[in-house]
């Protein structure tokens, strides 16, 4: 194993196989942690505490887990730390857990969690999985990060709670509710697929010139 | 030979003993910090509303100790030093509701902030002046809103009729709308107003804006936009908390006193 396939495995879902841009996984709670700096980044810290271990700790038992239950054991390892990760930021970090609220046991239903299980842990070693699992988690962070800066600056003037803007700015309090952060993820995938075109999927149809039917006679047609 | 039905619930059993244990471990090891947390986050509130400034170079049961914790019997409207055997920083009446004998069911008639039971004693927090008097008293309060219970405090001069502050530590309410209860601005627009008119409960919330010119204004707080229901829950909540089966006879008690 070369140390470039380590590198990789970290670079590649910053941005050219991101989770939330590429894959659209973890929508969701892009959409509901975003609107504050603060609780973004301690939300990003416990998604990727969670997706590292528990790709490091499914990729450790790989080869014991019968495939019959492999999606429930799965589900069992990332509910635990879940859990683990939810207690301790109540212990620690109470304000923003109160803020994170459901949220963090949602992580349990974060697809890319799950998602990196099944598709990378299942086959990898261990440390190779470990780094996976960062780079992922990174990768949906960056996006997190993005859409909250953009919407707690915008949205409430703030950053980290912090005033920065004028006083003369009006905050624009759509940006504060969860719909906005579609928009600027659209925005966000538009940006990297203008970068990156070969991430522009292949249409489904081809779309034809408009063609007239030709021209029938009633003879034609039986009537 | 992975596939066997032995090494399956072997493999399960085993997964589920050694997630058990750390889910376990953490959940025990953390409780204690955990439930302080709770404990300040509480305090911090009461503080607040009771508008004392938090001082970020002292505990928060240090400048907890300013307020004066009393046990209320609803029945009587007597506070109470001491109740069966509970000491009075741990005691939590929304336990207490959740016991037949510590708590009584509010007949539907009356439910009207839909509590469902009321505990028989309540905690308040009284903060006295210099000389002793009733400075401010801090009840806690809770309802139904929209879509759960809202749970807060509110904080009333000695005269034992104007409010000085109202905070929400719990709800459920639409975030931007029914959540806004937690807006300070709309918090502030409380100050001030009288609870009763000729002994009756008149504080509600309003749908829209309170009129400049309304003879009746300061019985009245503005309405949060798009949240009539929430406004409706707060109004009920005041209604009965201030009425006869909540604080109402405590009220009337302490104002004989003095």
């Amino acid at each position: 194993m070369n140390l470039k396939r380590y590198q990789e495995v970290i670079i590649k879902p910053l941005i050219d196989e991101n989770p939330i841009t590429l894959q659209i996984l973890g929508i969701c709670s892009a959409l509901a942690v975003t609107n504050n700096l603060t609780v973004t980044l301690v939300m990003c810290i416990a998604v990727i505490s969670v997706i590292s271990f528990s790709n490091l700790f499914i990729s450790l038992i790989r080869n014991y887990i019968p495939s019959s239950i492999r999606i429930i054991v799965q589900m069992t390892i990332i509910a635990s730390l879940v859990i683990v990760v939810d207690e301790l930021l109540k212990a620690y970090d109470y304000e923003t857990s109160k803020r994170l609220s459901v949220f963090v046991g949602l992580i349990i239903t974060n697809c890319i969690v799950m998602g990196r299980a099944e598709a990378f842990a299942m086959k990898e070693k261990p440390l190779l999985s470990f780094l996976d699992g960062l780079g992922n988690g990174i990768g949906y962070s960056i996006i997190l990060i993005g859409v909250a800066f953009i919407r707690e600056l915008f949205g409430a003037g703030t950053l980290f709670g912090v005033d920065v803007m004028p006083e003369w700015y009006m905050t624009n309090n759509l940006l504060l509710l969860p719909p906005s952060s579609f928009i600027i993820i659209g925005l966000f995938i538009w940006l990297i697929r203008s970068l990156k075109p070969a991430q522009i999927e292949e249409d489904d149809f081809e779309v034809s010139v408009h063609s007239t039917a030709p021209n029938l006679t009633k003879k034609d047609i039986h009537v | 030979m992975n596939e066997s039905v032995l090494k399956t619930i072997g493999v399960a059993f085993f997964v589920c003993l050694v997630c058990s244990l750390i889910v376990s471990t953490s959940a025990v090891s953390l409780r204690d910090q955990q439930k302080e947390n709770k404990l300040n986050d509480r305090r911090i509130k009461v503080l607040e509303v009771a508008g004392i400034e938090i001082k970020p170079d002292q505990t928060v049961a240090e400048q907890f100790s300013k307020l004066e914790q009393k046990f209320v019997n609803f029945d009587t409207g007597l506070l109470m030093d001491e109740y069966k055997n509970f000491d009075i920083d741990e005691y939590d009446q929304l336990m207490s509701t959740k016991d037949s004998n510590l708590s009584s069911s509010v007949p539907q008639n009356e439910d009207i902030a839909i509590i469902k039971n009321r505990e028989n004693v309540g905690k308040i927090f009284i903060l006295r002046d210099n000389l002793g008097n009733i400075d401010k008293l801090v009840l806690p309060i809770r309802g139904y809103g929209l879509w759960g219970t809202l749970y807060g405090y509110i904080a009333i001069k000695g005269d034992f009729n104007t409010v000085t502050g109202i905070t929400y530590y719990e709800h459920k309410e639409t975030p931007g709308l029914g959540a806004e209860v937690d807006n300070d601005d709309w918090k502030d627009s409380w100050v001030g107003k009288k609870i009763y008119q000729n002994d009756e409960v008149a504080l509600t919330v309003i749908k829209g804006k309170v009129a400049s010119d309304d003879p009746s204004k300061i019985y009245k707080v503005d309405g949060l936009s798009g949240a009539t229901i929430t406004g409706r829950g707060v109004s009920n909540m005041i209604a009965y908390w201030f009425g006869n089966s909540g604080y109402s006879k405590l009220l009337q008690e302490l104002d004989y006193e003095s």
